[in-house]
């Protein structure tokens, strides 16, 4: 066992080299920070000073070890924007990204189901062709088309809901929330739809096709034949199996809405990571850059490994096909 | 249910918002927040708007570009070389400490420090304390634009910035990466204080209560800036009612604004002219001045300016906007695609050529669709343009390494005067004097280097006008760049905001002037 953990700890630390790496070669395609930080009519000499104060223009590898050896005591370094400790820059980005996506998840939930249940049990009704050829409509348009069709809508035309931003925020032991306001529950609103506008289609589909197999199956016929009630039938014996495959396809899909969350964010300037990210292109902020790609590396890293150990622990198999 | 819900968050809405209206607050949306609180760190557009709002120049432009007396109440000439001020007595900074002569010699020796800004004050030799209200202002040669320059000062308070802070680092260090004092505290003497910020996301100003200007229409209290980046949103956030005030307004909305009963677009010309320079050293074919005014004949700026531009910018045939010394009053747009023909036959280039052309696509308004209009209007006197566009943090890379034949480039003169242009677009690139930084076209007229360099020191302004004019003739038959035009300012506002005083060519609305109805 001992061996096992070792061994996917080194794994771990080369993967994060290599991510490190790859972020660290392509800083240099962005373009050149000093340009953002000078007004236009600096001159190159003094651009030079500035390059060679921030060592940009020390050789590759020099700049490459000196990351390394700050990133393995924590430090990632400085945003040239921000121009605080980048690290503290992403984190402080971090819970409103996660809000975004919980908000999302939230609205998948509690419409995918019952309205996945509804489509399966009653395909030839008119609601379920209806839904089901929206969903084909949701899936092909663009999640920033949706975001801006929902602010014209809402906000422009009816002015129901706000257009932008996170709203009044509550600081909750360092976690900026806008989960606790009622102007920060009304700011989430769009860009929760639109960011699960994405997936949402997907999952209406999956749960009707897994439910309406499970209800073709030997043991739903048999519960039928016993005279059991129907919504005991579809939401007990049914419903319970159609929901495996779900959870599996639910967990690979939330780490892409995490990467759709730059779009939406973007559009609606949702201050998370994800807009973060872009502004930090635009801005060639390479530093910030290089510490998110080494951040969200380290996250999906840990993430993994943690997993593996426990599935060592669970199922010795695992352990042993590793071994050999 | 769901009528109940609309109608309790119609409620919520219309109470938020009347609540607004009362404090006179304005919440304000623009492209982007003011990189740090020291005036000093960058020189950019949104840092000059942002001193205007928490500092106060010794003197600022007017809209028709008159001096207007701000710290400064009057200033004499007492030599050529020497400029004397008298101060307005009785400005306190946000602090509390009284503003005096010794704070305007610290501000300009700190100037002087930046790297962004000494190049601006390279001509200033010192500051000269007199008393505690009079001080002069002494240049190492003659300088005619010492008043332009004066627009630049916006005094700090001295002894807020003095001393060190818990880190041991001194309050008035200029640092541009990194904290500093300056970059979270400011101390200005202008009508708005600080009060909250959290960079990229919102900043705070309220009104200063012992601010000096009583004479001051101004009635805002309370500004909540807000950056939001995106075009469409930041349009969406004026017509949703969450925002009151906007600016940049990206053409393709103007007819929605103005449509729009509750909002209003309010345009101002400003001063930034958009050209291509024409590289003579990479194709040899451009040192021909017959082919450059072929391509200044071919190319339709008024069109662009109307189908483009929707309307929104002033067509140019030389760098200086009308108002500034050297505009040229007779110099007319000259589109003509017979008579660029006829050019391009007797300079023997009947069949035409072919080029590379680079241009920015986030930088000027509609700066990627210019270049691909100015692409299909060469290719009428046969010149194949092969056009790459990119991102402005890749673009000035490759403009000074002169990546392609034809390259665009936006200038704003920063002492809204005409020499400017001249110094960095036309003369001849020179790296030691730093003249020509910006030439890409290397156009080279040992005339245009005389006759810039003779400005510089030229203390009559009528004389000095004159020269001014003779340059931009002589760049106008030598066809050295090809104009486009001038980009005018765009603003969006809600009905009772008064926007049309407080706007002006250099974009620094001041809303310390503002009024709210």
């Amino acid at each position: 066992m001992f061996a096992f953990i070792i061994r996917r700890l080194i794994q771990a630390i080369i993967v994060m080299l290599v991510i490190s790496l790859v972020g660290f070669s392509i800083k240099n395609r962005i373009g050149d920070p000093v340009r953002d930080l000078v007004g236009e009519r600096v001159t190159p000499a003094e651009r030079e000073v500035i390059r060679d104060r921030l060592g940009l223009n020390d050789p590759f590898l020099a700049q490459y070890v000196r990351f390394v050896s700050n990133a393995a005591r924590g430090d990632l370094g400085l945003s040239f924007f921000h121009k605080r400790p980048a690290l503290e820059v992403i984190l402080s980005k971090l819970p409103a990204t996660l809000e975004l996506v919980i908000g999302a998840t939230l609205i998948i939930i509690l419409v995918s189901l019952p309205v996945g249940i509804y489509t399966a049990i009653f395909p030839r009704s008119r609601l379920s062709r209806f839904t089901m050829g929206f969903s084909t409509l949701g899936v092909s348009i663009p999640v920033f088309l949706t975001a801006i069709m929902l602010i014209y809508v809402f906000s422009v035309e009816l002015n129901w809901l706000p257009s932008y931003g996170r709203g009044e925020t509550v600081d909750l032991w360092g976690w900026e929330t806008g989960f606790l306001t009622w102007d920060g529950l009304t700011h989430l609103f769009l860009p929760s739809i639109s960011l699960a506008s994405i997936t949402l289609p997907l999952f209406i589909r999956l749960i009707r096709s897994e439910m309406m197999e499970v209800l073709e199956t030997e043991y739903i016929k048999f519960a039928w034949a016993k005279g059991l009630h129907a919504r005991r039938v579809w939401l007990v014996h049914a419903f319970k199996n159609t929901l495996l495959p779900v959870i599996t396809v639910f967990g690979v899909q939330i780490g892409i809405m995490f990467a759709f969350t730059i779009l939406t964010e973007t559009v609606f300037q949702w201050q998370g990571m994800g807009f973060m990210f872009l502004e930090a292109v635009e801005r060639s902020d390479i530093s910030l850059l290089v510490a998110y790609l080494v951040f969200v590396g380290a996250m999906f890293v840990v993430v993994n490994t943690v997993v593996d150990l426990i599935y060592g622990l669970v199922n010795p198999t695992v352990r042993i096909s590793g071994a050999s | 249910m769901k009528k109940i819900l609309v109608a309790v968050l119609t409620a919520l809405l219309l109470f938020g918002l009347g609540q607004g209206v009362g404090a006179k607050t304005l919440k304000l949306g623009l492209d982007a927040d003011p990189v740090s609180l020291d005036p000093h760190v960058q020189l950019s557009g949104g840092m000059l708007q942002y001193s205007h709002w928490v500092f106060d120049p010794l003197v600022r432009w007017s809209q028709d570009m008159r001096f207007e007396p701000r710290l400064a109440l009057r200033w004499e000439r007492i030599n050529d070389r020497t400029m004397r001020f008298f101060l307005r007595k009785d400005v306190t900074f946000h602090s509390g400490n009284p503003f005096t002569a010794e704070d305007v010699r610290w501000t300009v020796e700190r100037l002087k420090k930046s790297v962004d800004f000494k190049g601006l004050f390279e001509p200033f030799d010192e500051v000269k304390v007199i008393d505690d209200y009079t001080l002069d202002i002494i240049t190492k040669k003659p300088y005619a634009l010492l008043l332009n320059m004066a627009t630049y000062i916006f005094p700090m308070d001295r002894k807020f910035y003095s001393g060190l802070d818990e880190t041991g680092q001194y309050k008035d260090a200029i640092v541009k990466i990194g904290p500093s004092f300056a970059l979270s505290h400011a101390s200005g003497t202008g009508p708005f204080r600080v009060t909250f910020r959290e960079q990229g996301v919102r900043t705070v100003f309220e009104r200063f209560a012992d601010y000096w200007d009583n004479g001051s229409p101004g009635n805002v209290t309370k500004i909540i800036l807000t950056p939001i980046k995106e075009d469409a949103t930041r349009v969406a956030a004026l017509l949703s009612g969450d925002v009151d005030f906007i600016s940049p307004v990206p053409p393709q909305d103007f007819q929605r604004i103005r449509r729009d009963k509750k909002v209003k677009l309010v345009t101002f010309p400003g001063g930034r002219i958009i050209t291509f320079q024409l590289n003579q050293k990479r194709r040899p074919e451009l040192a021909d001045p017959r082919v450059r005014q072929a391509i200044v004949y071919a190319v339709n700026n008024a069109g662009i300016v109307k189908k483009i531009m929707k309307g929104t910018a002033t067509v140019a045939a030389q760098q200086s906007p009308a108002g500034y010394a050297g505009h040229h009053p007779d110099l007319a747009p000259r589109y003509d695609l017979k008579r660029a023909r006829e050019l391009m036959k007797e300079a023997g280039l009947k069949n035409g050529f072919s080029a590379t052309m680079i241009a920015p696509n986030n930088r000027y308004v509609n700066d990627e669709k210019i270049a691909e209009a100015v692409v299909s209007m060469l290719a009428k006197i046969k010149i194949k343009v092969n056009l790459k566009t990119m991102p402005k943090a890749q673009y000035w890379d490759e403009f000074d390494a002169q990546a392609a034949d034809i390259q665009m480039i936006g200038w704003h003169s920063d002492t809204e005067d005409s020499g400017n242009f001249s110094e960095f677009l036309v003369m001849c690139p020179d790296a030691k004097t730093g003249y020509g930084q910006y030439n890409s076209g290397n156009y080279c007229n040992a005339r245009i280097d005389e006759l810039t360099l003779a400005a510089q020191s030229e203390t009559n302004l009528a004389r000095r006008a004159e020269i001014l004019k003779e340059i931009e003739k002589i760049l106008y038959d030598d066809a050295a760049f090809v104009p486009f035009h001038w980009q005018n300012h765009s603003y969006g506002a809600k009905k009772n905001i008064q926007v049309e005083p407080i706007v002006n060519t250099m974009n620094f609305p001041y809303l310390g002037d503002l009024v709210i109805q």
